[in-house]
């Protein structure tokens, strides 16, 4: 059995999405710019993808929708912009568990003399509004902070916190990512200037993303040339996989009610029958709070790239915030930033769902997980330690015999 | 997803001596849960013959952490210790038909756990086993003579490859200057004779010629180390290091002849380092460093404790971490109180025993003219 548990990191596309696509790669192949009637066609699908984007997000105009080739261009738009409109401005706020597509381009910013306010969060992922609202002034360009946590799907107060930010004047950006198609979202009923997502999170191809700019907020563009996207994203629109992506939004949209009830109940299904039959793992994030489709699961004394291969050998996908999956030597920035207790921080693992998971296919990774864990626990030194009272596992000392 | 090998696969998925070993004579203890992977190698020796018998391992870690040590212990079964211990992390690699390039760390992890175990039947005290070297990557605790003998033996000549064999270098990024300035320096030979661990073969040959000197039939052997080493000193280069340009190999084989080097007098040498190292961590002492890998988890421990202090009308307040020494403020009653070693070494304790950090806790507030009490 093949059991895909990773849609956080991207999703299969909807068979339903790929035949809005085919024409665009087949007959329809003009220039929506052109204008003889190759192009019209196509020019009419852009109309109707962005209407069916704009109806998912709740936008009051479909001239807020801006397609990009993906969500880090859209976030890289946003916080550029931000700091071209507002140029005497020289200070972001954002979150410590940003993606990177924020954090890296902040750190850059930051080396060139801006000044980051990165709001902490707790040990469950949230959001310290305290900090967040004594970072707020006017010297501030932005306020960019993600819907939802990709790691540990923790949802933040998004409204509020652009509400906050809009009573001191300052722009609001959040990164949507996992947060489009899993969470009704309706921007005419917030204050959120801009909202970047992508395509690939909810079932369209790879390579297609959108950026939502309210009407009447300053924009400046990142992407110079020709006059696409009433000049605010040059290049040819990449047609084919925006019709995709428009076919996909009005699916997320239909799909919503199931995500919050059925998907949510496998989600939670998963997770019980994980932290029931395992001993020594806990869930991180925001119980309270989290997107319907995540759950991200620590195991003490073990580390997830072992988990990962087992699983992977069972037919089952999923990924983990530990060091040596990612190439990185370092647990993710979101345990960090969470302070997920050293003995489990390199073992965290996370399954993600989609609207294509079944019940079956749940309960055979329930069924799978606990060997594995028992199995890897086995060989570690940690757990012989934790579980028997053994001598202490002692590498300082290099060598426990006779002590 | 990494490109494994088959055969790393294989040692992963079907671990061979994955065990404790009831009847070990010899425990090797490497690594960290802190920095995602450690190990614990027991080698049952037989005292007559020095044969290695059974080997067992546990290994926290990735998938090529355990399939390292599971091919070392399969390697190492059947040899003498003499023998065992000319295995190197690229032998470890080989066996397993190469690692990819990121997880060499995982290799050289195995290497040292054979060093530690095979220290550890010598009788070699840890505080021996090596030499007094300034720690240059703080984020993972790795200190230059590790560093020179990964670029040595592996003739590294890249700030990645470091990391890739060390892990140093791999976080903060900070310490990556101090790494190229290594590399170059084991390029020009600059630490020949200057770390005795970068050969490891002369410290188990002493210890070996010590511990056989109170043993009349083995003097001989003991006699003849010099020797022995200078001939090692060429296989291992030979056998290992092709790409190794011929003058270095020179300057290795003469590093260990150096009577300077020569680790008969490694008591004496060592005699004084935990003392330098704590000289070190306090001349090292700077302000708070919330970025540290340490950081989050240590003041989370002080939050615990602090509110029974402050209901001793105290206060606590973390200043600085890192791996070799944390700083903290105690303030109010606590400061100069009866009770405050007491609460130093409670919170050290409660350090060792939660993140398995064994650091000295220092009062920065209390001036014992300009160092702090080092518990
Ligand atoms: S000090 Fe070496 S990576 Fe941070």
């Amino acid at each position: 059995m093949r059991v895909y548990l990773d849609n956080n990191a991207t999703t299969r596309v909807d068979p339903l999405v790929r035949d809005e696509m085919m024409p665009f790669l087949d007959e329809e192949y003009g220039n929506p710019s052109s204008m003889h009637s190759f192009g019209a066609g196509v020019s009419r699908a852009l109309d109707l993808a962005r209407s069916r984007v704009a109806a998912l997000l709740g936008a009051e105009r479909e001239s807020e929708i801006i397609f990009t080739s993906c969500a880090t261009e859209s976030d890289n738009t946003a916080i550029w912009s931000a700091l071209q409109a507002y140029p005497d401005r020289h200070e972001i706020i954002t979150s410590a568990v940003e993606h990177p597509a924020i954090l890296q381009l902040c750190s850059f910013l930051e080396e060139r003399g801006y000044v980051i306010h990165r709001v902490p969060v707790d040990s469950h992922g949230r959001l310290d509004l305290d900090f967040y609202a004594s970072c707020l002034s006017d010297r501030v360009a932005l306020a960019s902070v993600m819907w939802a946590n990709n790691e540990t799907g923790t949802v933040f107060p998004v409204p509020e916190l652009a509400r906050m930010a809009h009573e001191k004047g300052i722009l609001f950006h959040t990164d949507a990512v996992q947060g489009v198609g899993k969470l009704p979202i309706c921007l005419k009923d917030t204050c959120i200037d801009m909202l970047s997502f992508s395509g690939h999170k909810i079932h369209a191809p790879k390579g297609v993303g959108a950026l939502y700019v309210r009407y009447g907020v300053r924009f400046r563009s990142f992407m110079k040339g020709g006059h696409q996207e009433r000049g605010r994203r040059a290049g040819t629109e990449n047609a084919a996989s925006i019709a995709a992506l428009g076919r996909a939004c009005e699916l997320a949209s239909q799909g919503l009610n199931r995500m919050d009830t059925e998907i949510r109940r496998l989600r939670d299904r998963l997770e019980q029958g994980i932290l029931s039959q395992v001993p020594r793992c806990f869930v991180t994030g925001d119980p309270e709070n989290r997107t319907p489709n995540t759950s991200n699961i620590a195991f003490e004394f073990v580390e997830g790239e072992g988990i990962l291969l087992k699983l992977d050998r069972e037919g089952i996908a999923a990924s983990s915030g530990s060091a040596c999956t990612s190439g990185s030597l370092e647990p993710s920035h979101v345990m960090t930033a969470m302070k997920v207790p050293f003995t489990a921080a390199h073992g965290t693992v996370r399954f993600s769902l989609s609207r294509f998971t079944t019940q079956e296919e749940v309960d055979y990774v329930v069924s799978k997980v606990p060997g594995i864990i028992a199995d890897l626990r086995s060989m570690s030194p940690y757990w012989k330690q934790a579980e028997e009272g053994a001598p202490a596992f002692d590498p300082e000392f290099r060598g426990t015999l006779g002590t | 997803m990494w490109d494994y090998s088959d055969k790393v696969k294989d040692y992963f998925f079907n671990p061979r001596n994955a065990k404790e070993l009831k009847d070990a004579n010899a425990v090797g203890d490497v690594g960290s849960i802190t920095c995602g992977d450690a190990l614990r190698l027991q080698l049952k020796v037989n005292p007559e013959t020095e044969v290695i018998e059974d080997a067992g391992f546990q290994t926290f870690g990735c998938g090529s952490a355990i399939a390292s040590s599971s091919a070392l212990t399969e390697m190492i079964i059947g040899k003498t210790l003499d023998e065992a211990a000319k295995v190197t992390n690229q032998d470890i690699a080989d066996y397993l038909d190469g690692l990819p390039p990121e997880k060499m760390h995982c290799s050289v992890m195995g290497r040292e756990a054979l060093d530690a175990a095979i220290a550890n039947y010598r009788g070699i005290t840890p505080e021996a086993q090596h030499v007094e070297s300034p720690l240059i990557c703080k984020c993972f605790g790795i200190d230059e003579a590790k560093i020179v003998r990964a670029v040595t033996e592996n003739n590294l000549s890249t700030v990645q490859d470091v990391i890739n064999y060390t892990k140093a270098g791999g976080a903060c990024g900070s310490c990556h200057e101090k790494i190229e300035r290594i590399i170059e320096d084991v390029k020009k030979g600059a630490y020949v004779g200057r770390y005795v661990t970068t050969d490891m073969e002369a410290v188990r040959r002493a210890a070996q010629g010590g511990s056989c000197a109170q043993d009349p039939l083995a003097a001989p052997q003991g006699a003849g180390d010099a020797g022995q080493i200078h001939d090692h000193g060429h296989d291992h280069d030979h056998d290992h290091d092709h790409d190794h340009d011929h003058d270095h190999s020179q300057d290795q084989t003469a590093a260990v002849r150096d009577p300077e080097t020569r680790p008969l007098n490694m008591a004496e040498h060592f005699s004084g380092r935990m003392q330098r190292r704590q000289e070190a961590a306090a001349a090292d002492t700077s302000g708070p460093n919330p970025d540290h890998l340490l950081w989050a988890p240590v003041a989370a421990l002080i939050d615990e404790i602090r509110p029974g202090l402050q209901g001793d009308g105290g206060d606590i307040e973390l200043v600085h971490v890192d791996f070799t020494r944390i700083d903290v403020r105690l303030t109010g009653q606590c400061e100069g109180c009866m009770m405050e070693d007491m609460t130093l070494s409670f919170i050290a304790d409660l350090i060792e025993e939660r993140l398995r950090l064994k650091a000295p806790v220092v009062n920065v507030a209390r001036d014992f003219g300009g160092s702090g009490e080092v518990l």
